[in-house]
């Protein structure tokens, strides 16, 4: 089904996982204004949630299904099977983070189903942001995300580190917004649009790479840095994400991450292509965003501050696959995303669990004879600092791996080296917490009685577990999406183009 | 200097028809002042005191709503320039998009006012 956004009915069509999404948040939000008040209204705004997200996942299968796509025009709104892929990406982080919300929002005393809503509409925004073919587009669509999760971030208000975290991350969200909005304006100033295919075309014309042209793209490379936590933009990402609310943490640690990336990818090959100073700085990012992240995690005690930093590091191994590049680079990149996204939300699931009421801090020690008490806990937990370390049998390991072929294949042996040194490095913090779960005593006769998760918990973890180790014994099915994503960026920007 | 010469005659307009209310007001008007009258006004707040004290966390929240409202009129403007411009195919489509954007605006509307965001006490 090719599509043609000169129509308006192509155009609604091409944008009907966003819009099935906005009229549930509309819905949503109007059922919020009556009711808001009681359990059993945040209940219902939970479900509600998930059947939005699930009608949105249909709504996107009936695209991917029909081969949807925006072939041969210049326009706002790309449709491809990138962007289908990290739509799902963006859905299933989101369903995941309403499954172990509940749970936690009520022993958190958090009875504001606005909640959900901020939620859906923060996940609007990152599907608008992998759909972005505009630079405009990608801008509007990352605030929209943005302030959505601003909010998330300082939902416990009455507690002082949830509002500093929100106030931090407004701050210097607005200020990476900044510097992404004047490089968008630079870029414009250099090539006269902001279309990504258009500005492609131009770049592959002209001779040499003008000076506004490269301040406008490192400004962008900075705003873009600054969303998806790399060194040396992270200075927020361990104190928002350790204020947070834990399920806004795992949201933000997930699906923010994934959006600001697919963005990345789409912006970097589709528009800059032809320049290759990029690839210089990317390289440096991701050096040293997976040697600062490791380090950094390494000296954690506290399980949430260490999966932060470990947020960060998987951005280097990321940042990794944007340097490699091509189809190769932007599978592997989808691949990652989704093991990542799996596992750092099975591992914050847990850590949900054995927190109790008031958020208090649980150190690596805190979970010292776990597996005793709750051995499927423990094992969940377990499946998910394997997979995060990168050992073979999990989604985490084939994740790892296709970057390494994707990087040795590109030329980059060096970054592959770094890569798999820093991810020995890493062993040092994911290891001690299975340790603890299986090697040590329980400190306290009954130290874990109160961990507990409700079902929807449950269900999340187990689809996390189920997930991780299926597509590390299995991982074809999940290869061949991937590759057919990453073949879809690479062929849709080069060809269409009339300058 | 040809295309500033409409906005030069924008900005010569402004200031005369400032001046002239300004002025006008001064000579036709009554004058009747008192001591509250003559302070400088200040959002009918003490003109004088510390500018650092704290203050209610509802002026922001009104703030924040006008703006709101205020920009969706502003981007109203300009969408009515570009519907009367076409008259092609696709001014239904111009319309219904537009009667969507007020649609969501109007949600928002009744989420605020249901919550109790226009109330002050």
């Amino acid at each position: 089904m090719n599509l043609n956004p000169a129509i308006p009915r192509d155009l609604l069509l091409s944008l009907l996982p966003e819009l099935v999404l906005t009229g549930w948040a509309l819905v949503l939000l109007l059922f919020v204004a009556w009711r808001h008040r009681t359990v059993w209204d945040l209940r219902i705004a939970g479900w509600l949630t998930l059947l939005a997200l699930v009608s949105t996942a249909v709504a996107i299968w009936w695209l991917w299904w029909n081969r949807a796509g925006v072939r041969g025009v210049v326009s706002m709104i790309a449709a491809d099977d990138f962007r289908w892929v990290a739509d799902w990406v963006f859905v299933g982080a989101a369903a995941l983070t309403v499954l172990i919300s509940f749970t936690y929002l009520e022993r958190e005393r958090l009875l504001a189903p606005e909640y959900h809503v901020l939620l859906l509409l923060g996940t609007l925004g990152m599907m608008l942001m992998a759909a972005g073919a505009d630079l405009i587009v990608i801008f509007l669509a990352l605030e929209l995300m943005s302030v959505a999760v601003y909010v998330l971030a300082g939902f416990d208000r009455r507690r002082a580190r949830s509002a500093e975290a929100a106030l931090k991350y407004f701050l210097l969200g607005a200020f990476a917004s900044g510097f992404l909005l004047y490089g968008i304006a630079l870029v414009y100033g250099a090539t006269g649009t902001t279309n990504l295919v258009l500005i492609g075309a131009r770049l592959s014309i002209a001779m040499r790479a003008s000076a506004m042209l490269l301040a406008g793209l490192a400004l962008l490379i900075v705003g873009f840095g600054f969303k998806i936590a790399a060194v040396p933009f992270h200075m927020w990402a361990p104190d928002v994400y350790d204020g947070a609310p834990t399920p806004v943490t795992a949201f933000m640690a997930t699906g923010v991450k994934a959006a600001a990336f697919a963005a990345l990818f789409r912006v970097m090959y589709q528009a800059f292509a032809a320049v290759p100073a990029w690839h210089d700085i990317m390289w440096w990012l991701a050096v040293i965003t997976m040697i600062g992240g490791n380090l950094f995690a390494l000296g954690q005690r506290s399980l949430k501050r260490m999966l932060a930093y470990s947020s960060v590091a998987h951005a280097g191994y990321l940042l990794v696959a944007v340097t490699a590049g091509g189809v190769a680079g932007t599978s592997a990149f989808l691949v990652y995303i989704v093991a990542y996204t799996l596992m750092s939300l099975g591992a914050f699931a847990v850590l949900i669990a054995k927190g109790r009421a008031g958020e208090s801090d649980v150190t690596i020690d805190d979970l010292s004879g776990l597996a005793a008490r709750r051995p499927w806990l423990a094992f969940a937990l377990a499946v998910c600092m394997l997979s995060l370390l990168g050992f073979p049998g999990t989604a985490g390991f084939i994740g790892k791996w296709y970057i390494l072929i994707a990087a040795t294949s590109a030329g980059q042996n060096t970054l592959a080296a770094i890569l798999v040194l820093t991810s020995v490095v890493s062993a040092g913090y994911y290891l001690p917490v299975i340790m603890a779960m299986y090697m040590k005593p329980e400190p306290i006769e009954a130290a874990h009685v109160d961990v507990c998760l409700d079902r929807w918990g449950r269900a999340a973890v187990a689809a996390v577990v189920v997930g991780l180790l299926l597509f590390g014994v299995w991982p074809n099915r999940l290869f061949d999406l991937a590759r057919a994503a990453g073949d879809s960026v690479h062929a849709g920007g080069t060809t269409t183009a009339a300058p | 200097m040809q295309p500033y010469i409409q906005f030069l005659m924008l900005l010569g307009m402004a200031v005369i028809a400032g001046t002239t209310m300004i002025v006008a007001s001064h000579f036709l008007g009554p004058r009747r002042p008192t001591e509250v009258k003559e302070r400088p006004y200040e959002s009918g707040m003490p003109p004088l005191g510390s500018a650092h004290e704290r203050f209610s966390v509802k002026f922001y929240l009104v703030a924040v709503l006008f703006i709101l409202f205020d920009i969706e009129t502003v981007f109203l403007i300009p969408w009515a320039v570009i519907f009367m411009g076409t008259g092609t195919l696709t001014t239904g489509f111009l319309l219904v998009e537009m009667l969507v954007f007020m649609l969501i605006l109007f949600v928002g509307y009744v989420y605020v006012w249901k919550r109790g965001a226009f109330q002050w006490d």
